[in-house]
């Protein structure tokens, strides 16, 4: 009768060892969540739309370039961000067909309708041709943010995208949120521009901006007080160089002060480039702004060969050191947002894992004691499967990488309470069996088929409750949802097979005829 | 040992009456509560906005940090203690992306009224308003499918009307457990859904050992009333729903009291969860299958 223990007692010792095998070192094996370990979890959403929209200027100037070298005069081209649309317009009606030409090396413009005037056309891009631009950005942005995360140093850092346009960040046990923060999130986007010096900075902010000009500011912070000013530049529009250009960028210390500055290098195209803008503009002054803001405006003194620069500022060495991670890194395609941010200090963390400790130690003690207490010898059985419950439990995490969270422990505290519910549901069956005059044997038979198909249909009610959870929920209640699954499935089999498996194995030695239960 | 005599006969279907009256009462309560303090108070996760929580050498005065806020425009954030009186937690209604390093501003700004260094950022959260759209939504949709995973399971193992009962007595036990939430002032956030999500599995489970029984003695039932079926069944499982739902409770209990601040709403929720759903499983979810039966019949 009770032959197939010779399966049962080795299956559930390689079960159990390997739950053991899996899981030890716990420390080792299972991954603290961000809750835990303390970290910083963020959700950054890229402007995928900017992309869009620089890849439209960006067209829009090609194709002027394009049309000027056929020498034919441009009116102007003008770009329509928001259906998607470039309209050039010439000086000459007869010169529109070569403009058509021009426009056929662009297969994703489409002509969409001719100026009434006749003397300009006006074209859509393609909504696929968006669709790719803002994939590109994602996983541009995506690349990008890795690198920098990877220069900054930071172990085992998840970085993936997230739907259509977001990108999910975590960084564990991150020691300066607010430094990384400033990392990830700026686009970096580096431009040189020369200084308008025609025009006056002071007429330019009473509103009458010159139409190739603009007006951008330079953060002044002075160190002491802490104070902000902000210094307003004239500077031409067109930008002469991007840092698209750039092959490197160090923190290098001015020999004089002492001073940290970001030393550039650029590639050869870059390095003629800014021979060129240099030797053409001796003596005027050339500003570097990194995402609209102004660095620092040099004069330059000569022209500069060599294909090198710098940026200098009022640095700290850290700012100069993320400065040139970042630029070496690249800009993102498009700039991001913080969508979510949710950084917990190591201290809280290490305080939850203590309290969470202590709250599954005093609850399972709690369930232990009234149970042992209740069932008799039965109750330890019971207590021997809530242990091995909780092995497999961990077993089981290791094994599916899952990390353990706040909401993760409480998940297994509850298992602890409700595991013990297959027991209870078992016993009750046999001491009820046992009332009607049932022996031993036959009662410990009937109490355990009889409970089994309620045990399943009670616990496959809160799986599913569980799996959606899972399925929904994000971080911490994933690591909540999972705990439970597991513990669920964990119980049934301690309670149902292992449980059985114990009383059989007693009863197998000798015959019974009182049950401590 | 036991703590109800094996043989009860508690004659839990002629108290049925008391019993909707008694929940009935509970949920209006907890309804009226709600609609007074102008719905459920939603937690930063599905309204968006800030939270910092920052711990203090020495227990500060509220006030000064009000006045400490003030200076950099969060003066009308909400502060309070956060377990201890030297934690102190600081919600802001904004999260707006200069709000990025709200964490060193807030600890910046109280830099006059205490010394820096007795300061520490505990914990960030910022969740912008589009995300906890999002997050809401995906939330009332997780409940919602949870909900017709289990009916269709339930209808399947049983019968359409188990189902139905087992439905009632779950949005009775989440009705009243949402109730105990704005009687006690209590936010809403995702961990508290994770929360009621567990109570909808627990009320069930339990909900589902009593209907089991009754399915199994319905099948030799001779002349007996569905009611009296109904309650024999209930009478029978009763010592396991308290015993199960004792531990749970000790578990509980354990974690409300030592689990820290942090889940301190969590293990409420549960608190309230397991309690009623205990309840419900015995008086409430059965008296449907009555009334089912008797509008049939009719």
């Amino acid at each position: 009768m009770y032959r197939d223990l010779k399966w049962k007692i080795p299956l559930i010792l390689a079960v159990v060892l390997g739950a053991v095998w899996l899981a030890y070192p716990l420390k080792e094996k299972i991954s603290l969540g961000l809750d835990l370990q303390g970290g910083m979890h963020l959700v950054l959403e890229v402007k995928v739309e900017k992309a869009v929209e620089a890849s439209l200027e960006r067209l829009a100037d090609e194709i002027k370039r394009g049309i000027n070298e056929k020498d034919l005069e441009v009116d102007r081209v003008k770009v329509s961000f928001a259906d998607r649309q470039v309209n050039v317009r010439m000086v000459d009606k007869l010169d529109l067909p070569p403009v058509r030409e021009v426009m056929q090396d662009y297969h994703f413009f489409s002509l969409v309708s001719e100026d009434s005037d006749g003397l300009g056309v006006v074209y859509q891009m393609s909504v696929d041709q968006v669709k790719q631009i803002e994939q590109n950005a994602v996983s541009q942005g995506l690349e990008t943010i890795r690198n920098r995360v990877d220069e900054f140093g930071v172990s085992e850092p998840t970085i993936q995208a997230q739907g259509e346009k977001r990108i999910l960040i975590q960084l564990p046990g991150i020691k300066d949120p607010e430094r990384a923060i400033n990392l990830i999130g700026k686009t970096a986007r580096l431009e040189f521009k020369l200084l308008d010096e025609e025009n006056s900075v002071q007429q330019a902010l009473s509103g009458s901006v010159p139409e190739e000009s603009e007006v951008l500011y330079q953060r002044v912070e002075n160190k002491e007080t802490g104070a902000v000013t902000k210094d307003p530049f004239l500077l031409k529009k067109r930008t002469v160089l991007t840092g698209e250009t750039l092959t490197g960028a160090e923190v290098r210390f001015d020999s004089d002060f002492n001073e940290p500055y970001v030393s550039l290098n650029f590639n050869s195209v870059g390095a003629m480039i800014f021979q060129q803008v240099t030797r053409e503009n001796v003596k005027k002054r050339l500003a570097i702004v990194l995402d609209g803001n102004v660095y620092s405006a040099p004069v330059i003194q000569d022209e500069i060969a060599g294909g090198r620069a710098q940026i200098t500022g009022s640095f700290t060495s850290e700012e100069a050191r993320d400065l040139a991670i970042i630029l070496r890194a690249g800009a993102l395609p498009a700039p991001v947002v913080i969508l979510e941010n949710r950084t917990v200090g190591p201290s809280l963390g290490q305080d939850s894992i203590n309290k969470g400790v202590t709250s599954i130690i005093y609850g399972g003690l709690l369930v232990v004691a009234f149970i042992a207490v209740y069932y008799k010898l039965s109750g330890i059985i019971a207590v021997t499967a809530l242990f091995l419950n909780i092995v497999l439990l961990a077993g089981a995490l290791a094994y599916f990488g899952a990390s353990l969270t706040l909401p993760g422990i409480a998940g297994i505290i509850l298992t602890v309470g409700m595991a013990i519910d297959a027991n209870v549901l078992v016993f009750e069956r046999i001491r009820e069996e046992i009332r009607i005059g049932k022996t031993v044997r036959a009662a410990i038979e009937a109490g355990f088929s009889k409970a089994f198909r309620t045990i399943v249909d009670a616990n496959i009610t809160t799986f599913i409750a569980a799996v959606v959870l899972f399925q929904f929920g994000t971080g911490p209640i994933k690591g909540f949802a999972i705990t439970l699954c597991i513990g669920i499935a964990a119980s049934m089999f301690t309670a149902v097979f292992v449980s059985r498996a114990i009383f059989d194995g007693t009863m197998s030695h000798r015959k019974l005829d009182k049950l401590s239960i | 040992m036991k703590i109800i005599s094996s043989e009860t006969h508690f004659d839990f279907m002629g108290k049925f009456r008391v019993a909707v009256a008694l929940s009935g009462l509970l949920i209006l309560i907890g309804l009226g509560s709600i609609l007074m303090s102008g719905g459920l108070k939603y937690g930063i996760d599905f309204s968006g906005g800030t939270l910092v929580q920052l711990q203090f050498k020495t227990a500060p005065d509220i006030e000064v940090i009000r006045d400490g806020l003030k200076t950099i425009g969060l003066g009308e954030s909400t502060i309070q203690e956060f377990g201890t009186k030297r934690d102190i937690l600081i919600r802001v209604q904004r999260s707006e992306e200069k709000l990025e390093a709200v964490g060193s501003q807030v600890r910046n700004s109280l830099g006059k009224s205490f010394n820096k260094a007795d300061i520490t950022v505990e914990r960030v959260e910022m969740v912008g308003p589009k995300v906890g759209r999002d997050l809401r939504e995906k939330a009332l949709l997780s409940i919602l499918y949870a909900v017709i995973g289990i009916v269709l399971y339930i209808s399947w193992r049983f019968e359409l009307q188990y189902a139905v009962a087992a439905i009632i007595a779950l949005v009775h036990d989440v009705l009243i457990t949402m109730g105990a939430f704005s009687i006690f002032d209590k936010e809403f956030t995702l961990v508290i859904v994770a929360a009621f999500l567990t109570i909808i599995g627990y009320s069930l489970n339990d909900t589902i050992v009593v209907f089991d029984r009754i399915r199994e003695n319905l099948r030799r039932k001779g002349k007996s009333t569905l009611s009296d079926i109904i309650n024999i069944s209930i009478n029978q499982t009763l010592s396991r729903t308290l015993l199960t739902s004792g531990t749970t409770l000790l578990v509980v209990l354990s974690l409300f009291f030592f689990g820290g601040e942090i889940i301190h709403d969590f293990s409420f929720a549960l608190l309230v969860g397991v309690l009623v759903g205990t309840y419900s499983s015995i008086f409430i979810a059965s008296v449907f299958l009555v009334f089912w039966d008797s509008r049939r019949r009719a």
